[in-house]
């Protein structure tokens, strides 16, 4: 583990990964790591919201990251990894679950060293990114998890009405 | 050590409030000229207490403003004052106008005292009759804290009114005046009021009074301001008995309280200001978003004695099931089984002591009530009586916190729109008063509040026009008297013809209805034209344990609230019958109730061709508000309590779930909610409906 820095421009990142794609999330959100647990799935939500579980008498949501950024789903496996998140959304504190491939890295990276993300279309928005970091010659993005949250997953998960089918991500 | 005065802040403002409401309550349980002893010792003790307390946290506006209300109170106390309307509607003012204060101070805002003086006043006005010297130092020493500058000595003023035997012993009240200009400048009015007609008038008596102001410099040079009382006094000291004389300093603050005094004259000038006060909404302490205050509970002490002994009950059992577990062997099993009881029955006890704690009586919420009734009462003129029934009736704090508002509003509606004013009433053929009435009682799992009054009831005519008008129906409408009174609850429906500012402004009831529904509740309304109204809102008793019936439908467990199942049987599909080509119905003895399947209102079930319909094996008929459903299940599990955990919190709010419930197996289950489901189902209808009818349009386009 990288000791912690306390100066204010330079912050940790847990990263994990996600296909060949190496993410980032401020390891101050991270709340724990827990392995993959059956969810009960939530009637008419989108696809990338597995379900929800129980963490110690909290009802905390899943997300399926790979499906919410369109990228091919994997099988579930006692190997498969689980974020625990804190984020503040919507003026609230929010707990929920991201499942990723694997967890990789704790990186110490300053923010002057952040590339701004390249204008592009895609699964996720560049809103969503706080920028780019090079570690070891690979790309790392950063991803602001406040706002992924917020904007990308509850509020889209504003359930349809049924009978029409479950909301498919519009890539 | 620096002592933290907040913490005895909040419970003294909790005690004040109480107290507020005890006197409150006393002061309505009075009746015009009559006073009863034991109520105004109650009074005044919670008044006492109020001004000590303030006093000592230096809320001087309060101490001093209590200060004065229980001078009154004490000549009360004593029987030197009848408590008549007068008296006890200005206390009531005063018990507003303290509360006002002190939300003042409890939100940490300067309280505007204007409004507080003219009370103040007031209740002096009332009190001076007898005993204004007890009142008035006081008031001066409240008033200590002012300006040096305006405590500076201006001058005198001097009352003279001499006896009418001060002739007869040889004094002459020229002398004393012509003396008295020495000291000052001297402004002078005398009063001849007494001076009978010249035909009687004994020229050896003296019937004249004077008045005179000290102040400024005279001829001489001598300053009024530079004189001292007790040369004003040495100059009368000759006439002392044979006269009544009043010595008073002028001064700056002195001539602003005497202006004041001036407006106490016009009595039309505090009305008007209570009137501004009321536009600009009723100065109630609530109407105020109050600052974040920890909440807190009074809780009977039996209620914790009797937790605190389940708790020992079951920490015995933990140990006596401990002291099995380190030496277990086959034998044991019955005693292990006893124990796994016990602790069963243990826990199941100290859940519901638990939810005790949380249990109020509705008395709190009706409370407020008959001060409310007293006062809109009088403001319309209409006789109304106020009946309270089943106040000892128990529900959640949160519910009854949230229920409040609600309950206001229903009430000042019957108040205002339902009664009729006397006269009308009386060319009814009805007794001249009004009775509103506030009753609450327990119904299977939920508490009903009713709200009725003997008025003037529903126009069914007169709503179907004003929906009509508001677009909110059609013309050809063909609709039953429930769903006329239900537009009441629509939005931007009032039927009052004229803006009071009592009801038919502001919120209106669609906001009651979604207050109620937001807690799981609802209201309805039954009316009979010229006789009555009765709104009946039914809530669920607590928010946080719920009795559930555990379902599965496609593989997933479900909780349905037991409290919503009608019945439950097994499905015969000869009863089964469809209706406009999609909807199934299901015949049950004489009634047809919609089908609605889970398996399709969640998506939850794989897709299935159409015709290949699955069939579930069970049907279970649910009601919500007068409408039943048969939900298709797959199968029935045990029943249990479950507790409720908000999705909310973590996620958002999904239609037809009320929340989610941990297992004892550890694995989440979702709680149904009947009235999400009916709607829900309602909509999935009508959109497969208009699709159906647009599909048919383009083909036939085609």
């Amino acid at each position: 583990m990288v000791a912690v820095n306390m100066d204010a421009s330079r912050h940790q990142y847990l990263t994990f990964m996600l296909a060949d794609e190496e993410y980032g999330v401020d390891i101050l959100t991270v709340q724990e790591l827990r392995g993959w647990q059956e969810t009960t799935p939530i009637p008419n939500a989108p696809s990338y919201v597995l379900g929800v579980i129980n963490l110690r008498g909290v009802v905390i949501p899943i997300v399926d990251l790979r499906d919410r950024f369109g990228l091919e789903r994997m099988e579930y496996g006692p190997t498969t990894v689980v974020i625990i998140v804190k984020v503040i959304a919507s003026g609230k504190e929010r707990v929920l679950g991201i499942v990723v491939d694997a967890v990789s890295e704790v990186y110490d990276i300053a923010n002057s060293d952040l590339q701004p993300p390249p204008d592009m279309d895609g699964a996720i928005s560049i809103d969503f990114i706080t920028g780019l970091a090079t570690m070891d010659k690979k790309m790392v993005i950063l991803l602001d998890i406040n706002r992924l949250v917020h904007e990308g997953i509850l509020s889209k998960s504003k359930s349809p009405m049924p009978a029409t089918a479950p909301a498919t991500e519009a890539a | 050590m620096a002592v933290d005065l907040d913490q005895f802040k909040q419970i003294f403002f909790e005690e004040s409030f109480e107290g507020l409401e005890t006197m409150e309550t006393g002061l309505l349980g009075m009746t015009d000229g009559e006073t009863n002893l034991d109520i105004v010792n109650d009074i005044f003790r919670a008044a006492h207490s109020i001004k000590g307390g303030s006093a000592t946290f230096g809320f001087t506006a309060v101490a001093s403003f209590t200060h004065v209300m229980e001078g009154l109170l004490d000549e009360m106390r004593e029987g030197k004052r009848q408590a008549d309307q007068t008296v006890i509607n200005i206390l009531l003012e005063s018990v507003d106008e303290i509360r006002t204060l002190m939300t003042a101070y409890q939100n940490r805002e300067d309280p505007d005292t204007d409004q507080a003086q003219l009370l103040q006043q007031k209740l002096e006005a009332i009190f001076g009759g007898s005993g204004n010297t007890a009142a008035a130092p006081e008031k001066e020493s409240a008033n200590k804290s002012e300006a040096a500058e305006e405590n500076r000595l201006l001058g005198w003023h001097i009352e003279f009114t001499p006896h009418d035997n001060l002739l007869i012993t040889g004094n002459d009240p020229a002398l004393l005046l012509s003396e008295l200009a020495y000291l000052g400048k001297m402004t002078m009015v005398m009063e001849d009021g007494a001076l009978p007609p010249f035909t009687e008038m004994n020229p050896e008596r003296c019937y004249l009074r004077w008045k005179i102001d000290l102040l400024g410099v005279n001829d001489e040079g001598t300053d009024a301001a530079q004189t001292e009382e007790a040369q004003i006094r040495e100059i009368f000291e000759w006439v002392e008995d044979e006269c009544d004389l009043v010595v008073k300093g002028i001064y700056p603050e002195r001539k602003a309280s005497d202006r004041r005094a001036g407006d106490r004259r016009q009595p039309g000038q505090l009305e008007d200001r209570r009137q501004s006060d009321r536009r600009t909404g009723p100065r109630r302490p609530d109407d105020k978003a109050p600052a974040a205050q920890p909440t807190t509970i009074r809780v009977d002490t039996n209620r914790i004695d009797a937790l605190i002994d389940m708790v020992g009950e079951l920490v015995i059992t933990q140990s006596m099931l401990g002291q099995l577990g380190e030496d277990f062997d086959m034998s044991k099993l019955s005693r292990l089984k006893e124990g796994l009881e016990e602790l069963e029955r243990n826990s199941r006890e100290i859940q519901d002591a638990v939810m005790k704690v949380r249990m109020q009586p509705i008395s709190f919420a009706f409370n407020r009530f008959p001060r409310m009734v007293h006062d809109l009462s009088q403001k319309l003129g209409k006789k109304i009586r106020l009946e309270l029934v089943g106040e000892d009736t128990e529900m959640d704090k949160t519910v009854m916190e949230k229920i409040n508002d609600p309950l206001v509003h229903l009430v000042r509606n019957s108040l205002d729109h339902g009664l009729e004013t006397p006269d009308k009433r009386i060319a009814k053929g009805k007794d001249e008063e009004g009775v509103v009435c506030l009753k609450a009682y327990h119904q299977g799992g939920s508490i009903v509040v009713e709200v009725s009054d003997d008025g003037n009831g529903l126009d069914r005519n007169k709503l179907f026009a004003k929906g009509v008008e508001r677009g909110l129906i059609k013309e050809t409408d063909v609709l039953t008297d429930e769903q006329i009174y239900m537009l009441l609850f629509a939005a931007g429906f009032s039927t009052a013809e004229t803006l009071s500012d009592i009801s038919g402004r502001g919120v209106g009831l669609d906001v009651v209805r979604r207050n109620i529904e937001s807690l799981g509740g609802n209201v309805d309304v039954r009316s009979v034209l010229g006789e009555g109204t009765v709104f009946t809102i039914r809530l669920p008793l607590t928010l946080a344990v719920l009795d559930g019936q555990l379902l599965k439908v496609d593989g997933q467990t479900y909780v349905l609230p037991l409290n919503s199942i009608i019945e439950s049987l097994q499905i015969d599909p000869n009863a089964i019958s469809s209706l406009a080509g999609d909807a199934e119905v299901y015949q049950l003895r004489d009634a047809y109730i919609p089908m609605v399947s889970l398996s399709e209102l969640f998506a939850t079930g794989e897709e299935k061709p159409r015709g290949e319909e699955k069939h579930c094996a069970l049907l279970v008929i649910v009601e919500w508000a007068d409408k039943r459903i048969g939900l298709m299940v797959d199968d029935l599990l045990g029943q249990q309590q479950v507790v409720i955990k908000s999705l909310e919190t973590n996620y958002e709010r999904v239609p037809g779930l009320s929340g989610a419930t941990i297992l004892g197996d550890g694995t989440v289950s979702l709680i149904l909610d009947i009235s999400g489901i009916i709607e829900m189902s309602t909509r999935v209808r009508e959109q497969a409906m208009n699709t159906r009818r647009a599909t048919g349009k383009r083909n036939r386009v085609a």
